[in-house]
């Protein structure tokens, strides 16, 4: 069995080990990676499965990393290393109690260092406004008073400086800066014009600890006499949020002693602050240095208690059980696997490792390398394959890059894909090593086999159509020269003069101008037609015809591929009724177009002369080749022969030519032979659509007879009744049951008949519609090639040429041609290569899924998905990167 | 050239490629895949070009260009057996 040729063969086993070597055997199948699991607990909720409790611990564990995670980005720390680090030893549970306790401890510190933090910085900012406000009152008394507010105070003291013997008071506080115009406002309004307010700004803002946000304050002072302004001014300022300081020394002494004591406390709170800063960036570092490693070992126990889940367990809970799907050629590793585990514990009990059978279905398998993986999952996405089915991969690596470039055909912008290609696959390391996470950067990456095949097979077929950026390669010479005598261009360049014409066009004869004994142009379009007005009718006819018959083959290639399914399967009945009419119903009508497409290129030219016998008179006669088909279909009456001997015809001939001469049969006999072709490929329709199900329908009579022929009747004396007794009951080799069963019940694969006949015309109808469409939608290589080439055209035409034609002086031609090159450069990478290739990509891609695929593949499987730790850790971090992102 | 030339020798290079690729490749588990590449490369590429070739070997239409171009032709790429290539020392009417 080749390495991708076909899936692997499964088996389906049962492991058994003692419950304490559990944990470690679990551990070391993660490490290689060949097993799935199958759950044997499917009733049972999550919340009541056994190992709940283990997997709650590690969710906390997580939780914390978690949290120290948050804490460690907070204070911009770099976190080294990456989770998956390849090392996948799992640690023992004496050190996953220790990491717990760290883990723990960890966490609590870092909250404590927190939360003290932020009552220091709170504690310390009121230190600052204090400290503002002794010093700014000092200010206030020591002159800082203008003339005009003196004589305020000394007019409100003087007169009732007797009477009343209430001495001004004052009351200091610290507000925000924007509040303090209608503070002041509300204040006066609301004193009734007695109080008295002056304020001045702090230089230096504050953080607000609990918001983070910065904000300007300013210090107040009012002075006020009584005790009912007091009352009204403490609302006031409530109302506006203003901190009021009460312990405000009276003498300016005083004040500047306690503005000293403040200062002194504020460096102390300075240091201690920016010791508990460093003490907590110490300790997340070394965090963070480990951080990788931890949640690395959480995520593996976390899975392993998963896989424990799944697990089932004999009575007395000593023996665990558990079923699993393992490839055929892992069974001995996955048993040494198994032993290793075991044996880590020092547990004495052998694991033991059984393989079962069963009646499900397998998963698909195909191993694969970094190479072909890409093209795995091309195959992947459309379907994956049904057990044992033959695999369309390895077939893909070519084809799919050879279709592509068949859209794509041109040599500059292959060069431009291929170079990209090989960038990408030459610095893999180191990309893979940089861990970029960008989606679109991914997508390129993980293609970077595809794009570099893609850009080498390009470069082929630019080659092959002379076309690099709308321009023609002459390497080996063109095979057209000119047929006209010097004389004919001085008449032609008159004629031109005198009408004052555009340029006359003149087709070049073959006859004349192609060098037929030279021979075509040795690799590729000949040069010439790109100097050509009708370019396109010469390129269309030949891309069509390449189209149709690449196809063709194709499709063939896909039909002979089922053949080997069902030589694989060993059944005879579906390569003489499915595959043998489909390749004859094939071969007779789109092989046979095929060969008629290759014998008019070999035998019809220009010149007049004998074909297979009949004359030919020159090329207004080559055989029509679609109208050919189509008639051939119709069974219409043609004329043999080009030409109609019993009439005079030109000199030369040996007859006169048949009207729409394109139209007969060119060949000897084309009538009978295509009138047979054609009842052939009828009569294949029917085989297709009634083989099967008529061989389902003896084979079900033919059980009926044999079960018939075991009944036989017997009497039984003591129940007084009749019994029918199946002689012969263990026939189970025979298709299954034995039940003998009427129209409805033959359980053959559990299907009936209704379902054989329905199943098998959808399929032959599909194939056979599928046969004329499918060739049709191969055209789309000739029509993505085709707007490849007109759009190159069209920006060298429009874009770059115009730099040339800009000036005659050839500075300010350079420079032109220098600026435009930039845009000419930019349009044709992201126009011609970057979506013209996405678009050949996508068509390349239909063609296969459609077109090849389903002329064999089934693609009803489902995956191999192995226990294995690099996938658990991949999951685990794409989880956590898309819930945070 | 002659038309046998580049057929035999382009034909021969696939062939060679694709019978005899495939026993270089050296033994290992990608073998069977780098033998399925090989084939196939061999086998598309010289399907693509011998289709193009054969196109080309009998046309039945010519190119269509203008008078300048084709005097440039005669100029570069050469003439017809043929040809002459003495312009007349009357001007026609």
């Amino acid at each position: 069995m080749g390495s991708l040729y076909r899936s692997e063969e499964m088996r389906f086993c049962q492991i058994i080990v003692e419950r304490d070597a559990a944990f470690s055997a679990v551990a070391e199948l993660g490490k290689l990676g060949s097993v799935q699991f199958k759950d044997l607990n499917p009733d049972v909720n999550s919340f009541q499965r056994m190992f709940v409790r283990d997997i709650r611990r590690f969710d906390e564990l997580e939780r914390k990393l978690r949290f120290l995670e948050g804490q460690i980005n907070k204070d911009s720390i770099a976190i080294g290393g990456k989770c998956d680090d390849g090392d996948y030893t799992v640690l023992p549970t004496a050190e996953l109690n220790q990491l717990e306790q760290t883990l723990t401890d960890l966490e609590r510190d870092v909250k404590n260092m927190n939360d003290s933090d932020t009552m220091l910085r709170r504690n310390y900012e009121e230190l600052q406004e204090w400290e503002s406000v002794l010093v700014k009152t000092d200010e206030f008394f020591a002159g800082g008073l203008d003339d005009a507010a003196q004589e305020e105070l000394y007019i409100q003291e003087d007169p009732d400086a007797q009477r009343e013997k209430n001495p001004v008071e004052y009351v200091v506080g610290v507000i925000k800066r924007d509040r303090m115009m209608a503070f002041e406002r509300v204040l006066w309004r609301a004193c009734h014009h007695t109080a008295y307010v002056r304020s001045s700004d702090i230089e230096q803002s504050f953080v607000n600890a609990t918001t983070g946000e910065k904000d300007q304050r300013a210090v107040f002072i009012i002075f006020y006499k009584g005790d009912r302004l007091k009352t009204i001014i403490d609302k006031v300022c409530d109302g506006f949020k203003a901190k009021v300081f009460k312990n405000c020394p009276q003498t300016s002494k005083d004040r500047q002693a306690a503005a000293a004591d403040v200062r002194a406390r504020n460096q102390d709170m300075q240091t201690v602050l920016g010791q508990t800063r460093e003490h907590r960036f110490r300790v997340l570092q070394a965090a963070a240095n480990n951080y990788n490693l931890w949640l690395k070992q959480v995520r593996l126990h976390k899975t392993v208690y998963h896989n424990l889940n799944l697990f089932t367990y004999d009575g007395i809970g000593r023996f665990f059980v558990a079923e699993c799907w393992v490839p055929l050629a892992d069974v001995d590793n996955v048993r040494d696997a198994l032993e290793r585990g075991v044996e880590k514990t020092g547990s004495s009990v052998k694991p033991v490792l059984n393989l079962l059978e069963t009646n499900e279905t397998p998963p698909t398998y195909n191993r694969t390398n970094k190479f072909t993986q890409v093209f795995q999952g091309i195959v992947d996405s459309y379907g994956i394959a049904s057990y044992l089915e033959l695999n369309p991969a390895p077939y893909t690596i070519i084809t799919f890059p050879f279709l592509f470039s068949c859209m794509f055909g041109d040599l500059g912008h292959g060069i431009l894909m291929a170079l990209s290609g090989l960038w990408l696959v030459v610095r893999e390391k180191a990309l893979i090593a940089r861990n970029i996470k960008d989606e679109i950067f991914t997508m390129f990456f993980g293609g970077r086999y595809i794009i570099l095949l893609m850009g080498l097979f390009s470069i082929h077929a630019g080659i092959l159509y002379n076309d690099v950026f709308a321009k023609s390669f002459n390497i080996f010479g063109t095979s057209w020269v000119n047929p006209y005598n010097y004389t004919e261009f001085t008449h032609w360049f008159e004629n031109q003069e005198a009408q004052k014409k555009e340029d006359i066009l003149i087709e070049l004869n073959p006859d004349t101008a192609y060098r037929h004994d030279m021979g075509p142009y040795p690799f590729g379009v000949d040069p010439v037609w790109n100097l050509a007005e009708n370019k396109l009718n010469f390129l269309n006819s030949m891309k069509m015809k390449l189209s149709v018959i690449l196809g063709i083959s194709q499709m063939t290639f896909g039909v002979l591929l089922s053949f080997q399914n069902y030589k694989f399967r060993n059944s005879k009945i579906d390569i003489l009724t499915v595959f043998i009419p489909q390749i004859v119903f094939m071969s007779c009508i789109f092989i046979y177009l095929c060969l008629e497409i290759i014998m008019k290129w070999l035998f019809f030219w220009v010149r007049p002369g004998y074909v297979f016998g009949q004359y030919y008179p020159g090329s207004n006669c080559a055989p029509s080749l679609l109208i050919g088909l189509i008639n051939m279909f119709m069974f219409k009456g043609r004329d043999a022969g080009f030409i109609d001997m019993s009439q005079k015809g030109p000199p030369g001939q040996p007859g006169k030519t048949h009207d729409a001469c394109y139209l007969v049969q060119w060949y000897p006999g084309q009538g009978y032979v295509e009138a047979i072709l054609v009842l052939i490929a009828v009569t294949c329709i029917p085989i297709m659509l009634f083989g099967k199900p008529i061989h389902f329908l003896l084979e079900q009579k033919k059980k009926k007879k044999e079960a018939a022929e075991r009944i036989s009747v017997r009497a039984n004396v003591l129940s007084e009744e009749g019994e029918v007794v199946i002689n012969g009951a263990d026939h189970k080799g025979d298709h299954g049951d034995h039940q003998g069963g009427d129209h409805g019940g033959g359980d053959h694969h559990g299907e009936n008949f209704g379902d054989v006949m329905v199943h098998q015309a959808i399929h032959s109808i599909e194939y056979v519609l599928g046969c004329v469409s499918h060739t049709a939608s191969y055209l789309r290589l000739w029509a993505l090639s085709l707007a490849h080439a007109q759009l190159s055209e069209v920006l060298w035409d429009m874009v770059f040429e115009k730099g040339f034609q800009m000036s005659d002086n050839r500075y300010i031609g350079s420079i032109a041609v220098y600026v435009i090159f930039f845009f000419f450069a930019g349009l044709t990478f992201s126009i011609l290569v970057l979506m013209e290739g996405l678009s050949a990509f996508l068509h390349a891609l239909r063609l296969h899924w459609v077109e090849f695929q389903s002329k064999f593949y089934q693609g009803l499987g489902y995956p191999f998905q192995p226990y294995s730790f690099k996938s658990a850790l991949t999951l685990a971090e794409n989880t956590s990167t898309s819930s945070s992102s | 050239m002659g038309v046998i030339v580049p057929l035999v020798s382009v034909s021969a290079f696939w062939a060679l490629i694709g019978f005899g690729g495939p026993w270089l490749v050296p033994k290992g588990v990608n073998r069977g895949i780098i033998q399925t590449m090989i084939v196939l490369t061999a086998v598309c590429c010289w399907m693509f070009w011998i289709l193009v070739y054969l196109h080309q070997l009998n046309p039945l239409i010519g190119p269509q260009i203008s008078v300048k171009t084709i005097r440039w032709m005669a100029e570069k790429w050469g003439n017809a057996p043929g040809v002459d290539t003495h312009y007349s020392t009357t001007s026609s009417p």
